[in-house]
């Protein structure tokens, strides 16, 4: 019964722990989406965020300033692929897929030399310190970066339903023709969305190498800036739903470690490939040859 | 752009030299060394860099290397640049998944070159002859980490995070539980297997729920140790390393490690090489292996949360495999299902075939290898 507890707890942490970078480049996502772009580059901003936020981090010595050369980084990205999405004649997938090999190679470029010196991590608030057990204040110290992206989710979610740049952005990435007609400026609209949005999936990668597991290492995102792009689709665009997508797929994460140190055995490369498992099914549910998605932007990927 | 801006100052160099040939010079050895991973992960790439850094020192030997070298056809492009831009003769090829088809086909290219690989699947039946390998019975030091560890363990409960359960794992995760188990008789090793060789998050998320169970000790077997070690000591559990010394990473509770070191293995190919032994003419054996006797792997110091009774054992017992005297797997063994593995009064030799064949996991092991 103590080790049912202690896996429920486990996946419940991993939950917010494995969560938080998921949160954050879905949002992205999602509101890149909203403008009418897909950006598959999301994994490049992913690490070129993890890098800087490490690096620079190391040399200031505060992880906040890592966090934010990060969001910088990542709009820097952002405005690379809005640029190169929007010339004539190109293609947002195949650009995406190009600046997802561009992130991560000047990440791994630049990061060489900071594999190995420490950097100061992001603090995590206790909140677990009135309990006695070192289990329940582990699973409850929890980065400020996470409530950041609580509050995001419910902004954006408020920004897209209710204001009028909201409206721009949806008109943006539902009926071009019609935003077009409005007098919005479709390419100011997009470039702005695709920037906020590989901002925060930079923001995800500071977490993964200032917060958890906190440290640079090539091998840091494991593909979830790629499985953050399939969340959004299981999320049916909606930033509320990114939320809980999010949490799920970091739950996911840590199936597999938690019921193998419980002394569930038997079948952990299963449990391990559950994301990816998860990502699969995801696929499978949403897809349909006859009929759009209900929710998604009717300009993705029409070229428009 | 990766593989050319890292190199340029070796072609650099290699037209320095090509200039300098006009003088009177010794004949220089280049050694190519290539790695799969960055070359300071505190993990496997840091032993072998830190080889390659200590086969530089030795007086006409001269190294070129390569880091974060996938086990694509890449590494073929960066072994035959090694062989034609910078005359390198003898190639150190050091991750497991180099050999083959890379290693074998290139081998057939450059037959005046010798190509030496970490991993021991060299097969005289099969290969060229300008191919050899050798390998670290490195279980030797994890059976002195677990000496260490189950001194250390108040709870009497270890956790072992691994990668794979490939033989080699097997073999370090059994020993870890013998000499636990060794000091003491109660002591438990709990396997967590992330699935494959660098996996951050899942690494953290093992030690994580590990250390909920209970667990105050942890080591592992994956490429990188360090995000477990950096884990194991924010929450206060003790650690012990492997690949490389990390003792930086948990100045508390970093107790000792099990650390290849290839200085020593590589120096000593580069003085056979020196005294013109090599592959093809038989002069260098084409399977080398070794332990703590032969200077293939050694210890990290002491942390300071090491009990004088455990650093007694411990220390006893790496005398005793200098001297020989010592074997990890003596009779009579269990598997964790019960079945007899080693017969009372029998012992499982290092040099025995079916130790690089394990595939099962010792009495006191909670895991499985399914």
């Amino acid at each position: 019964m103590e080790s049912f507890w202690l896996v429920t707890l486990a996946i419940l942490a991993g939950a917010v722990r494995g969560g938080t970078p998921f949160l954050f480049v879905s949002l992205g996502e999602c509101l890149t989406e909203k403008s009418g772009k897909i950006n598959l580059g999301q994994e490049g901003s992913l690490l070129a965020g993890a890098m800087t936020a490490y690096a620079v981090s190391h040399h200031s010595g505060s992880p906040w300033y890592g966090v934010l050369a990060a969001m910088g980084t990542g709009m820097a990205l952002g405005l690379l692929f809005a640029w190169l999405a929007q010339l004539p004649r190109t293609n947002d997938i195949a650009v995406g897929i190009a600046l997802m090999l561009f992130g991560s190679g000047i990440a791994f470029f630049f990061g060489k030399p900071y594999i190995q010196p420490s950097a100061p991590l992001l603090p995590g608030i206790p909140l677990g310190a009135w309990s006695s057990s070192s289990q329940i204040q582990a699973a409850l110290r929890i980065c400020p970066l996470f409530f950041l992206g609580l509050l995001t989710a419910f902004f954006l979610a408020w920004f897209l339903r209710s204001t009028r740049w909201g409206l721009q952005i949806r008109a943006a990435g539902d009926q071009p023709s019609a935003a077009r007609a409005l007098g919005i400026s479709l390419k100011s609209v997009r470039t702005w969305a695709a920037m906020a949005g590989s901002g925060l999936a930079a923001v995800g990668g500071s977490y993964l190498s200032l917060y958890y597991p906190g440290a640079w290492t090539e091998a840091i995102s494991g593909g979830q800036g790629l499985m953050a792009v399939a969340l959004v689709i299981f999320a049916r665009w909606d930033p509320k739903m990114c939320l809980v997508a999010s949490l799920l797929f970091g739950g996911a994460q840590s199936v597999g470690p938690a019921l193998q140190a419980a002394g569930i055995q038997t079948g952990y490369y299963l449990w391990n490939a559950s994301p990816y498992v998860l990502t699969l099914i995801v696929m499978i549910i949403t897809c349909s040859t006859k009929k759009s998605l209900a929710g998604a932007p009717g300009a993705l990927a029409t070229g428009e | 752009m990766r593989r050319l801006l890292p190199r340029f100052p070796h072609h650099t160099a290699a037209a320095l030299a090509l200039f300098a040939t006009a003088a009177p010079s010794f004949a220089e050895t280049v050694m190519g060394f290539i790695y799969v991973g960055p070359k300071d992960d505190y993990g496997y790439n840091q032993a072998h860099a830190e080889g390659g850094a200590g086969v530089g020192k030795v007086p006409g030997v001269k190294v070129v290397e390569e880091a974060s070298v996938p086990e694509t056809n890449a590494v073929q492009e960066t072994m035959l640049n090694m062989v034609n831009i910078d005359g390198a003769s003898v190639l150190f090829p050091t991750s497991f998944g180099y050999f083959d088809p890379h290693i074998l086909k290139v081998a057939k290219e450059a037959p005046e070159v010798q190509f030496l690989h970490c991993g021991g699947l060299y097969d005289e039946k099969k290969h060229p002859k300008n191919v050899g390998s050798y390998f670290g019975w490195i279980y030797e030091a994890q059976y002195v980490n677990g000496i260490v560890a189950g001194h250390a363990s108040k709870s009497g409960k270890l956790g072992f995070i691994a990668a794979k359960p490939i033989p080699q794992v097997l073999l370090n995760i059994n020993a870890f539980a013998l000499g636990a188990r060794k000091a003491n008789p109660k002591a438990t090793v709990k396997v967590v297997f992330t699935g494959d060789w660098a996996m951050p998050v899942k690494e953290a998320e093992a030690a994580n729920s590990l250390i909920d169970q209970g667990i105050d000790v942890l080591t592992c077997h994956v490429d990188s140790p360090k995000v477990i070690t950096q884990t194991s000591e924010r929450r206060g559990a003790y650690v012990c390393g492997y690949h490389a010394n990390a003792a930086a990473l948990a100045p508390k509770g970093y107790l000792t490690g099990a650390e290849w070191d290839w200085s020593s293995v590589y120096s000593k190919y580069a003085k056979m090489i020196q005294d013109g032994k090599s592959l093809m003419n038989g002069g260098i054996p084409h399977l080398i292996r070794g332990g703590f006797k032969e200077g293939f792997i050694k210890m990290s110091p002491y942390g300071p949360a090491v009990s004088d009774a455990a650093k007694a054992d411990a220390d006893a017992a790496k005398a005793a495999f200098m001297a020989g005297t010592l074997e990890v797997f003596t009779g009579e063994l269990k598997d964790n299902e019960g079945n007899v593995k080693v017969p009372a009064g029998g012992a499982l030799k290092r040099d025995d075939p079916a130790i690089e064949s394990m595939s099962w996991l010792v009495e006191g092991v909670l895991g499985s290898t399914k």
